[in-house]
């Protein structure tokens, strides 16, 4: 038996703009070193839920704890010293910022400046392109680059916890092979990753377990193997799949 | 041949003060799309406290109504604009008309709304010969600071930490504090430095004119403002170049119309903003990263 607190634990999560109820009352709870996969289809709560995780949007009710500590009243700008990193939707890159700087942003809330040139050539190492480019503007990189560049950014700030918001939108399906890939192995260095996703396949193949939402709540929860046989999931899913055949919009 | 020169040079020493007041009122646009009147008031205070300085060595005096100027800087940010951070654009620029019209009145109230002489670097007045033509030290000593000010701007946006903080707030803040940069240092900084540079133009505009008053600053920038606005809100680069054309575009428009048109040469300026923002309306270098904050 450990005594050491739950890595990330979130219990009756409400997210409200106005009037609208984005997220109804969600409890969940992540270990370290595993994947976990939110999918469900446009709309259902997803990024709700972790813009509140990451401190972009207040809860109207629920806690948010990360190592034991409450998330509740901490600056957005703390929340990256906390360990926790987001790969927004839409990935949003610095356009007008090298890539060089993109990385080094990355990094602004570490107190080892020192060890940050070394973690820059890490990341470059992960991905290479970005050391051809570091001295372009981000804008003129491809979404698949600028995709990468978001990764490696929030890597910069070595999060215990990675947080990423469709990552595989609007991509062709060899970058985002490449890109989960890169997952794997970051998972493999003993970061956690939560993942986001319509593009439920991708999500079914490396994560250790799988949240289905819709409606703002998590209406089926388990291993990729028990949501796929389970019927229910379906009908949760019902459409995203043409949503994907016109090109993920 | 010598009119030519002059005329350039005036253009020039012109366009400079107003790509200085332009790029204090884009600093501020980038980090919170607030347009900032009063940034017209930051120039008059700093100009105030010259007269106020009289008598003492210049440094002093210089360095007297630069930190006022910060100062105030700070403390409009602090007392008007920090509450409102996340409003929106247009309640933003209606509190800055507010912080504007009340330190006007409160300057007015204190000193009185007759303008002032003052006889600040009497010593820039004079003309000096440079390459065969006649001009006032002054102009040439506002084209030099205006281009120090502009590389050491440029510089610290690009070379320091800080910099690279304010430039990545300016394309999107709510990204750049995801990331850990924090909101209130960068948008002090942005302050200070517009403070900074409303006390440098305060400085040499009361040295050409040799007058304070409470409403000298409120024309500026309106003037600059038309400027940011045509080199595109939310560049920096855009919005020094546009103040410079405005400035240095009405200076030779005086030279350049015929005297009977000479009185409406504001109007040609604006003619001219008006076929930008018709062919442009994004501005000459328009800024990225513009998006809505969520």
């Amino acid at each position: 038996m450990t005594s050491a607190a739950p890595f990330l634990t979130v219990s009756g999560l409400v997210v409200r703009y106005g009037a609208v109820t984005a997220v109804r009352g969600i409890d969940l709870r992540m270990e370290e070193g595993e994947i976990v996969g939110i999918v469900g289809p446009n709309g259902a709560g997803k990024t709700s839920l972790i813009s509140a995780v990451a401190g972009l949007v207040a809860p109207a009710a629920g806690t948010i704890s990360f190592n034991g500590r409450s998330l509740e009243n901490i600056a957005l700008e703390d929340v990256v010293a906390h360990g926790i990193a987001l790969v927004p939707e839409g990935r949003r890159i610095f356009a007008s910022l090298t890539v060089a700087e993109n990385l080094l942003l990355g990094a602004t809330a570490r107190r080892d400046r020192e060890a940050v040139p070394a973690d820059i050539e890490r990341v470059s190492d992960m991905f290479p392109i970005l050391r051809e480019r570091r001295r372009q503007p981000a804008g003129q990189l491809s979404g698949g680059e600028q995709q990468q560049l978001a990764i490696a950014r929030a890597l910069l700030s070595r999060p215990q916890l990675l947080m990423l918001d469709e990552p595989s939108l609007g991509l062709a399906p060899m970058i985002v092979d490449q890109i989960y890939a890169h997952l794997r192995a970051i998972c493999g260095q003993g970061v956690t990753i939560l993942l986001v996703e319509q593009n439920a396949e991708r999500v079914f193949a490396v994560s250790s377990r799988i949240y289905v939402m819709s409606g703002g709540e998590f209406s089926l929860s388990g291993s990729a193997e028990e949501i796929k046989r389970d019927s229910r999931f379906d009908a949760a899913y019902f459409g995203v799949h043409m949503r994907e055949a016109a090109g993920g919009l | 041949m010598e009119r030519v020169v002059q005329t350039l040079v005036d253009a020039v020493s012109v366009g400079s003060l107003y790509a200085l007041t332009a790029l204090g009122i884009g600093l501020i646009f980038g980090v919170m799309r607030l347009i900032n009147f009063a940034h017209g008031e930051l120039m008059t205070i700093a100009a105030y406290t010259l007269l106020a300085l009289v008598g003492l060595p210049l440094p002093v005096m210089l360095l007297g109504a630069m930190l006022v100027a910060v100062v105030l800087a700070l403390i409009t940010e602090r007392a008007a604009f920090r509450p409102l951070r996340n409003a929106d654009p247009t309640t933003l620029l209606i509190s800055s008309f507010a912080v504007s019209f009340f330190l006007q009145k409160l300057l007015i109230l204190l000193v009185g709304s007759r303008l002032k002489g003052l006889d600040f670097l009497p010593g820039l007045g004079r003309e000096i010969q440079l390459v065969g033509v006649r001009l006032q030290l002054l102009q040439i000593v506002t084209i030099v600071v205006g281009a120090v000010l502009l590389v050491v701007m440029t510089w610290f946006l690009k070379a320091t930490r800080l910099g690279l903080h304010m430039r990545a707030a300016a394309e999107d803040f709510r990204m750049a504090r995801v990331l850990g940069v924090r909101a209130n240092g960068v948008i002090a900084m942005a302050f200070a430095l517009s403070g900074v540079l409303a006390a440098a133009v305060s400085c040499l505009v009361v040295a050409q004119t040799g007058v304070v008053q409470p409403r000298m600053g409120l024309q500026l920038v309106i003037i600059a403002f038309v400027g940011t606005v045509i080199g595109g809100l939310g560049s920096l680069t855009g919005a020094a170049l546009g103040g410079f054309l405005v400035g240095a575009g009405s200076i030779l428009l005086q030279a350049l119309l015929p005297p009977e048109l000479r009185p409406f040469r504001e109007a040609f300026v604006f003619i001219a903003v008006a076929l930008v923002l018709l062919f442009r309306p994004q501005g000459l270098i328009p800024a990225r990263g513009l998006r809505e904050r969520i």
